[in-house]
C-alpha cells in the first residue's frame, strides 16, 4: 500500500520522460541525500566515515565509470586500475606544480588527463572486439603501470616511489593532507560523486546513452541508424576514463592521503569489475550497490564474528571474502545477471502490490 | 481495418539505379551483372527463389556489401561501394530479415534511436539534461508517438524489446526504420513468419506509409499475393541473374519467371 | 638520427657481437615460450569444447601446484617416511583434486549457464578466479612455496655448452620443460584428431546442437575437456614453480598467455604453440636488446603490445578462422 503509482498519471512528455516518475522514488531520493548530507557526518564516527563511507563512494564513482564503458557500451576494460592511477598521478603532477591553483580542480582535470589516455587506448576498438579488446586494455593496465613505477618525474623523484599527498585548503579548512577531517573530506567525496553521478544519469537516459546501448546490443543495426561506430566507442572510453580518473585522484587526496607503486595494479581493475558484474551491467544504481557489496563485505567479515564471539585473522578474512565474491559472482551470473539493480526492480515491484502476492 | 488500396501507377524520376552490379564471395557469384531501377514515390518488390541473391542486392544497396563490378546511384550521385553509415545519412533506412533490434531496449528507445540523426545536441548540452536537451528529446518523443500511434504498438512502448512476439519486433522494427526519415526504405521480408491478419496489418502500413509519406519502398518479399497486391514494378533475380522486370500483372504472366519457381532446368 | 641508430641499428649488432649471449638470451625466450605456450593450450582446449574463454586458467595453474606442494607437505607431516613415495601420492591426489574441480565447474557452472552469451560465461570464469584465489590462500596459505622437483625427479643443474666463443647455459629443468611440453603438444593433437573423444570434442566445439543430435554428451565431454586443461595447469605449474617457485605472482604472469592466444587464434593447438614461442622469445629479446633504451622491467607489458600490433593488421590471429559478419 506504500509504493503504489495508483492516481500519479503523466500528462506530458517531459513527465513520463522523466528519470524518477514515481512519486515514491523522489522523495526516496531527497531522503537518501539528506541522510547522506546531513545525518552521516553529524552521527557517524571518524572510522565510519574514513574507512566505510568515503572509499566506498570512490569506488562507487569508479564503478559507474567502467559501467558506462563495459555495461552500456558493451566494451569490456580490465584496465580501469590504470585508468584511476593516471587520474592520481595527473593530479598529484598538477597539485604540486601549481599549489597555487584549487585542488579540486586539479581533482576534476586530472579526469581529462584520464580521458585523453583512455581515447588512445581505446583507438583499437576501431578493428578490434569483444575479447580481444579486452586484451588491449590489459595492455593500457600493464603499460601504464610500469610508467607509475619507471618515470620519477611522476612521483617527484621521491625515491621510495611514493606520493604523499600535499595539504590543500578550501576557504580556510584543510581538505587534503593529514590536517583534514574525515567529515570535510566525506563531504567533498560525497558533493563530487553525486554531482558526477546525476551527469551520468543524464548522459544514460538521452540520446548518448541510446547510442551506446545500441553500439553493445547490435552495432552493425547502430551504424544503420547513423550512429558512427568509433567516435561513439572512443566517446564511452573518454567519458569512462575521466570518471575513474577523478574516482583515482580522490582515492589518492581524499582517502588514502597519500600511494604506492603498487597501487593501481591489476587487482583494481578485478576489483572494480567485479563491483560491476553484481551491481549489474548497464545500471547507475547497480553501481552503487555493486560498490557497496564488494567492498563492505571484507569489512564485516572482519568486524562481525569478534562481535559474535569468533576469533577470526584479518587475511583469513580477506580469503573468505575473495571466495565468497568468487561464489557470489558466479551465482549471480546463473540467477540474476543483471546482478542486484534487477533484484532491486523486483523487490520494487513486489512492493507495489504489497501486500497481495501479484 | 481498411482494405488495402490497390497499386496506383507511377511515373517519379530514378532515385535509385543498380548499374551492371556483380557480387562475389570467394568463388560463389551471389550477384551477376545486375541493373533496374527504382523509382521515386513507387512500391518495388525483388523477389525470387531462396538463394537468389535478394537479401544480398540490399545490402549491396545499403553499403554492408561492396560489389566487385558495377554501381549504384542514388539521388544522382553514382558510389561504387558506400558506408553503412553513409547510407544512413543519405536517407536509406532498413529492415531485416531476422530483426535486429536493440533487444534489451524498449519499444519506445528503440524507436527513438532510429531518430538519432536528427538529433542534433551536442555532449555539452547532453551533461546536463535539463534545458535544450531534454526539450529536444520531448520534440522527437513527439514524432515518435506519432509513429506509435500510427504502427499502433502504444501498449508495447515501454516493454524491452526482447520480450515482443515475433510478429510486433518486426513491426517496431518498421517503426524504427520510419523514424529515421528515410526517403528510400528497404524491407527484407517484412511478413515472414507472420499469419494472414499480422501480414493483412504489415499490408496497410507499408501502403499507408507509401501513400501518407511518399516515401520509396523496395521489398523482399515470398507471399506472392503480398507482392501482387501492394507493389507497382516487380524485379525478379534467380541465381544472381535479373530474370525479369515489369508490372506484377506481366510477371505473373512471365513463362521465365514461371518456369524459375517452379524449378524447371534452365 | 642518433635515435633510429639505437632502435633499429645497435640492437642487431649487439646481438652479432655477442653471438653467445644472443643463443643464451632465444633459449630463455624459448623456455618462456613453451610455457607460455602451455598455459594458452589450456585455454585452447577449454574454448574449442565449450567456447568458454576460461579466464580462470592461470589461477588453475597456480592452484594445481599449491595443491600439490600442500598436499605433501600434509603427507610428509603425517608420517609418510619417503619422499618421493609421498611426492607421487600427492601427484595423484592433486589430479583427483583437479577432477574434482572440472566436475565441480561443469555441475555448478557451466551447466547453469548454458546458453547464455560469451561474456557471461567469461564473467563466471572471472567470478571462479576470485573464487580459486580465495580458496587457494586460504588452504595453503599466501606465502611462495617451493616446488618439490628433487621429490618428482625433475633434474637438477645445467648443461653448460662453449658456444660462439662463450658460455651458453641451459639448465636442465628447462630442457625438461622443453621436452615435456612438446610430448603434450603431441599427445593432445593426436589425441585431438584421432580418437574417438577427440572427434567429440571437435563435435562439441562446431555445434552443440548437432553434436547432441548424434548422442554426444556435453556434460562428460566438458568434464573431460576441463579436466584435460586442468591437467596441462598442473604440469605447467609444476615446470613454473621448479624453475622459480610456487606464488600468486604466477597468476599475473599466466595472464602473458592472453597474447599468445591473440596470436595463434583461440581454437588452434598449433597455433598456441607457435604464439607461445614468438611471444617469448620476442619478449626476451625485446626486453633484453631493447629495454636498456626504454627502462627496464618492459616484459610487463611487452607481449601485450606485440600482440596488440598483430591485432591491429590480422584481427583473427594467425591461425584462427577469419569472423564473417552475416547480416
Amino acid at each position: 500500500m506504500l509504493y503504489r503509482e495508483a492516481g500519479q498519471f503523466k500528462t506530458s512528455y517531459a513527465s513520463d520522460q522523466a528519470v524518477f516518475p514515481i512519486l515514491q522514488d523522489r522523495i526516496g531520493i531527497v531522503v537518501i541525500l539528506l541522510a547522506a548530507f546531513v545525518a552521516v557526518p553529524l552521527l557517524g564516527d571518524a572510522f565510519l566515515l574514513q574507512a566505510v563511507m568515503i572509499p566506498f563512494l570512490i569506488y562507487a564513482l569508479a564503478t559507474i565509470g567502467l559501467n558506462l564503458l563495459t555495461g552500456y557500451t558493451g566494451l569490456l576494460s580490465l584496465g580501469t586500475g590504470a585508468f584511476m592511477g593516471v587520474g592520481a598521478y595527473a593530479c598529484y603532477k598538477l597539485a604540486t606544480t601549481f599549489p597555487e591553483v584549487h585542488v579540486l580542480i586539479w581533482i576534476l582535470a586530472s579526469g581529462f588527463v584520464a580521458a585523453a589516455i583512455g581515447v588512445f587506448f581505446g583507438l583499437p576498438s576501431l578493428r578490434i572486439k569483444g575479447f580481444y579488446l579486452a586484451i588491449a586494455t590489459l595492455a593500457a593496465q600493464f603499460f601504464l603501470q610500469w610508467c607509475f613505477v619507471r618515470i620519477p618525474w611522476l612521483v617527484n623523484y621521491n625515491i621510495s616511489n611514493a606520493i604523499e599527498v600535499p595539504t590543500r585548503t578550501l576557504a580556510g579548512i584543510p581538505v587534503t593532507g593529514p590536517t583534514a577531517s574525515p567529515q570535510t573530506r566525506y563531504l567533498i567525496t560525497l558533493t563530487i560523486v553525486v554531482i558526477m553521478t546525476w551527469i551520468a544519469s543524464n548522459l544514460v537516459h538521452g540520446r548518448i546513452g541510446r547510442m551506446w546501448m545500441a553500439v553493445r546490443d547490435m552495432d552493425i543495426a547502430a551504424e544503420l541508424m547513423g550512429i558512427r561506430l568509433l567516435p561513439t566507442k572512443l566517446l564511452a572510453f573518454a567519458i569512462s576514463s575521466f570518471y575513474c580518473g577523478v574516482a583515482g585522484a580522490m582515492m589518492v587526496f581524499l582517502w588514502y592521503g597519500g600511494s604506492e607503486a603498487d597501487t593501481f595494479n591489476i587487482n583494481q581493475s578485478f576489483f572494480v569489475l567485479s563491483m560491476v558484474i553484481i551491481g549489474g551491467l548497464g545500471s547507475l544504481l547497480g553501481s552503487y550497490l555493486g560498490a557497496a557489496l564488494i567492498f563492505i563485505l571484507p569489512i564485516l567479515l572482519r568486524l562481525v564474528p569478534p562481535q559474535l564471539g569468533i576469533p577470526i585473522h584479518p587475511a583469513t578474512a580477506e580469503h573468505v571474502s575473495f571466495i565468497v565474491v568468487g561464489i557470489l559472482i558466479i551465482f549471480f551470473l546463473i540467477a540474476e545477471p543483471h546482478g542486484l539493480a534487477r533484484l532491486w526492480q523486483i523487490g520494487k515491484q513486489k512492493l507495489r502490490v504489497w501486500p497481495y502476492p501479484y | 481495418m481498411r482494405a488495402p488500396s490497390g497499386p496506383k501507377t507511377v511515373a517519379g524520376d530514378v532515385l535509385l539505379a543498380v548499374e551492371s552490379v556483380s557480387l562475389a564471395f570467394g568463388g560463389v557469384k551471389a550477384i551477376n551483372d545486375v541493373s533496374f531501377d527504382i523509382r521515386r514515390g513507387e512500391i518495388r518488390a525483388i523477389i525470387g527463389p531462396n538463394g537468389a541473391g535478394k537479401t544480398s542486392m540490399l545490402n549491396v544497396i545499403n553499403g554492408f556489401y561492396h560489389p566487385q563490378a558495377g554501381r549504384i546511384t542514388f539521388k544522382g550521385n553514382a558510389r561504387k561501394a558506400m558506408r553503412p553509415h553513409a547510407a544512413a545519412t543519405g536517407g536509406i533506412a532498413r529492415t531485416f530479415q531476422n530483426v535486429a533490434l536493440f533487444k534489451s531496449m524498449t519499444t519506445l528507445d528503440n524507436i527513438m534511436a532510429g531518430r538519432t540523426l536528427k538529433m542534433r545536441r551536442g555532449l555539452f548540452w547532453q551533461l546536463f539534461r535539463f534545458g535544450p536537451a531534454l526539450h529536444e528529446e520531448i520534440v522527437h518523443r513527439k514524432f515518435v508517438e506519432e509513429i506509435i500511434d500510427f504502427l499502433e504498438i502504444q501498449h508495447i512502448r515501454h516493454i524491452p524489446v526482447g520480450k515482443l512476439p515475433y510478429g510486433l519486433q518486426k513491426r517496431v522494427e518498421l517503426g524504427r526504420a520510419l523514424a529515421m526519415q528515410p526517403d528510400l526504405l528497404l524491407l527484407d521480408e517484412p511478413m515472414a513468419g507472420m499469419n494472414l491478419e499480422e501480414k493483412e496489418d504489415m499490408s496497410r502500413f507499408i501502403l499507408d506509409v507509401n501513400n501518407q509519406y511518399g516515401t520509396t519502398i523496395a521489398l523482399i518479399e515470398h507471399d506472392m499475393g503480398v507482392v501482387m497486391d501492394l507493389s507497382d514494378r516487380v524485379v525478379v533475380l534467380d541465381y544472381g541473374r535479373k530474370i525479369a522486370d515489369g508490372t506484377p500483372d506481366e510477371i505473373k504472366k512471365n513463362r521465365i519467371v514461371i518456369d524459375a519457381y517452379l524449378g524447371v532446368a534452365h | 638520427m642518433n635515435l633510429l641508430y639505437k632502435i633499429f641499428l645497435n640492437p642487431f649488432l649487439q646481438m652479432a657481437a655477442a653471438p653467445d649471449l644472443l643463443a643464451q638470451t632465444l633459449w630463455e625466450g624459448l623456455v618462456a615460450g613453451v610455457l607460455y605456450a602451455l598455459i594458452a593450450l589450456g585455454f585452447v582446449l577449454i574454448f574449442k569444447a565449450s567456447g568458454v574463454f576460461n579466464f580462470a586458467q592461470g589461477i588453475m595453474v597456480v592452484f594445481g601446484a599449491l595443491t600439490l606442494v600442500g598436499l605433501y607437505d600434509i603427507l610428509t607431516r603425517a608420517g609418510l617416511s619417503f619422499p618421493q613415495a609421498a611426492a607421487f601420492l600427492a601427484l595423484a591426489l592433486t589430479l583427483g583434486v583437479m577432477f574434482l574441480l572440472a566436475f565441480g565447474v561443469e555441475r555448478l557452472v557451466l551447466r547453469p549457464l548454458v546458453n547464455q552469451p560469451d561474456i557471461i560465461l567469461f564473467m563466471a570464469t572471472f567470478g571462479l578466479t576470485y573464487f580459486l584465489i580465495g580458496l587457494g590462500e586460504l588452504v595453503f596459505g599466501g606465502n611462495p612455496k617451493v616446488m618439490i622437483s628433487q621429490q618428482l625427479y625433475l633434474p637438477r643443474g645445467s648443461i653448460d655448452m662453449k658456444w660462439f666463443g662463450g658460455l651458453v647455459s641451459f639448465q636442465k629443468i628447462d630442457i625438461a620443460a622443453a621436452i615435456i611440453a612438446s610430448v603434450m603438444v603431441v599427445v593432445l593433437s593426436v589425441f585431438f584428431s584421432k580418437t574417438r573423444i577427440g572427434r567429440a570434442l571437435r563435435a562439441v566445439a562446431d555445434s552443440h546442437k548437432a553434436a547432441l543430435a548424434v548422442g554426444i554428451s556435453l556434460e562428460q565431454i566438458w568434464v573431460i575437456v576441463w579436466f584435460t586443461s586442468g591437467l596441462v595447469a598442473l604440469v605447467t605449474g609444476i615446470m613454473w614453480g621448479a624453475r622459480s617457485e610456487v606464488s600468486f605472482a604466477l597468476e599475473v604472469i599466466a595472464l602473458r598467455a592472453l597474447p599468445v592466444l591473440i596470436l595463434g587464434g583461440f581454437t588452434s593447438i598449433p597455433g598456441a604453440i607457435v604464439g607461445g614461442l614468438i611471444i617469448g622469445i620476442g619478449e626476451k629479446l625485446g626486453e633484453f636488446y631493447w629495454g636498456p633504451l626504454i627502462g627496464s622491467g618492459i616484459e610487463s607489458w611487452l607481449a601485450y603490445f606485440i600482440a596488440l600490433v598483430f591485432l591491429l593488421f590480422r584481427p583473427q590471429g594467425l591461425f584462427g578462422e577469419k569472423i564473417i559478419e552475416r547480416v
